[in-house]
């Protein structure tokens, strides 16, 4: 077990030795890697930041329920009524269409719109905040709601909320897509480096063969170095992405406030950074695996 | 106890170039043997066979009990740890030191670095080397690079030496200093093979001789 433990040890430092010592090649490497690495890394944190935006500043979906103009008190105290029994609301508010077109008047602009009407073409409206605010159950009370008596119209004004959703689902199957793209480049670029060492190192791998090493200590160092490799290249996409943040963050501030939106661009949290660490050297080691595989079975 | 036994062994390679045909002997523990033949005569195929770089393509090659021919491939490398090889071209590693150089076949063995530094100074010491423990093997004459292929090849105390024409480059002095290497290994247990044409190295160790003829043991 020791011996064992041991000589994983040297092929770990005999890895880093190699990382060390032809540092230009290797850091222009890490720089590839990296950027691979950084594209679908870094959509996937603005996603996270706009999904995080979305979930903030979309208000509560509300159901409106628009009374027929003609409607009665009587029909308006028994939709009252109804709602306060009904499962599945949270609550809600009257808006009767006297106090509508009043707050329609006090906007700017339309008072004199509305001065030149005869009568209020504004209904008597409930607002309704559902419990549950899945598109299913939303739907369903919306049908609820249009078959009671001296309903005009029910509007569920939740659409822009799921559009949003919705484009951002199709953004995260984006970044899936260009992820497995990018961790096949990965894959293929750790490749390609293992097979030049193993080219440049034929005539050492062939004599520790000669002298007993088995296959595991030959393949040893170079799954350590693609594990390594990886790894780097995903520290140097991490700091590519910090950096980018850094500066949009600056650009992005002023216009957000100007909407009224306070904005603050945040990194991959801690967990996230682990696992893509771990992902990318994960497919450094698979690259190196692979070539190992392929190109000490030559010989 | 018999070391290395073949039996009825035919090596062709692929053209259909025959090197070895129908050789079969027996080397016992403990034994000093040369095999001579001229160039060609299939001297290294035969050492190639014995330490499992190449098999036979028909017949059986026996090495401590172990049928070399059906050993699995997973099996070899804790074969060749069986043996010391010295090959005529040193195979060493020129981007470390000798020091590094002799530790390599302990590495491999797993060995603790302590209890392997120990070692390798000794062997080191045995062929004459340990001044020289740092230095880059390119920086050493061929004789000395020759002497630490040999430390190299025994560290791990091997039971078996196999080396082939391990005096071809070297002249005659060094050559004997050499010669008297390998009858010391020998004298303590070591069973050697040499594979050689120096016929003075043969008439001063006095071993048995398996000649080679093309292919062909000549009896």
């Amino acid at each position: 077990m020791k011996s064992w433990l041991f000589a994983h040890l040297r092929a770990f430092s005999g890895a880093c030795g190699r990382l060390a010592a032809s540092p230009l090649a290797n850091l222009l490497n890490i720089a590839v890697i990296g950027a691979a690495l950084a594209l679908p890394l870094g959509l996937y944190v603005l996603l996270a930041n706009l999904q995080g935006l979305a979930r903030d500043h979309t208000p509560q979906p509300q159901i409106s329920i628009f009374m027929n103009l003609d409607a009665t008190t009587d029909a308006v105290r028994n939709i009252d009524q109804r709602l306060r029994q009904q499962a599945g609301v949270a609550g809600f508010r009257f808006v009767p269409r006297a106090q509508a077109l009043s707050q329609l008047q006090a906007r700017a602009g339309m008072g004199d719109v509305m001065a030149g009407l005869r009568d209020n073409p504004l209904p008597d409206a409930f607002i309704v905040k559902p419990k549950d605010h899945r598109v299913a159950a939303l739907e369903s009370l919306r049908a609820e709601f249009a078959r009671w008596t001296g309903v005009a119209e029910v509007q569920v004004d939740s659409d822009w909320a799921r559009r949003l959703e919705q484009l951002l689902a199709l953004g995260r199957s984006g970044v899936l897509m260009l992820g497995a793209a990018l961790a096949l480049a990965l894959i293929a670029i750790t490749f390609n480096t293992i097979r030049l060492q193993i080219l440049t190192q034929r005539d050492e791998i062939e004599v520790i063969r000669l002298i007993g090493a088995t296959d595991a200590y030959v393949r040893r160092p170079f799954l350590y170095f693609g594990g390594l490799a990886g790894a780097a290249g995903g520290i140097a996409a991490w700091l590519m992405i910090g950096l980018a943040l850094l500066l949009l963050d600056g650009q992005l501030r002023p216009l957000a406030e100007s909407y009224g939106i306070p904005l603050q661009l945040s990194h991959l949290s801690p967990a996230d950074s682990a696992w893509a660490l771990l992902f990318a050297s994960g497919l450094g080691w698979c690259g190196a695996w692979l070539s190992v595989r392929r190109h000490l079975r030559l010989e | 106890m018999t070391r290395i036994a073949l039996s009825r062994v035919f090596k062709r390679y692929p053209g259909g170039h025959e090197a070895l045909a129908d050789i079969t002997l027996n080397i016992e523990a403990g034994e000093l043997v040369f095999i001579t033949g001229h160039s060609g005569a299939g001297k290294s195929t035969l050492l190639k066979l014995i330490a499992a770089i190449e098999r036979p393509t028909a017949g059986s090659v026996i090495v401590n009990g172990q049928n070399v021919g059906s050993l699995r491939p997973g099996g070899i490398p804790f074969l060749r740890r069986n043996f010391g090889l010295v090959f005529q071209d040193h195979k060493l590693l020129f981007d470390r030191n000798a020091f590094e150089n002799v530790m390599l076949p302990l590495d491999i063995a797993g060995y603790d670095r302590r209890e392997g530094a120990r070692r390798a100074r000794a062997a080191l010491d045995k062929v004459g080397l340990l001044h020289k423990e740092k230095a880059p093997p390119i920086t050493l004459s061929g004789g000395e690079q020759q002497r630490l292929c040999i430390a190299r090849a025994i560290v791990h105390r091997p039971a078996i030496l196999l080396a082939d024409e391990p005096t071809g480059n070297l002249d005659a002095e060094y050559a004997a200093g050499i010669g008297m290497l390998f009858r010391d290994f020998n004298q303590v247990g070591v069973t050697v093979v040499l594979a050689t044409h120096d016929a003075q190295l043969a008439e001063r160790l006095q071993p048995r001789r398996i000649e080679i003829r093309n292919g062909r043991l000549a009896s």
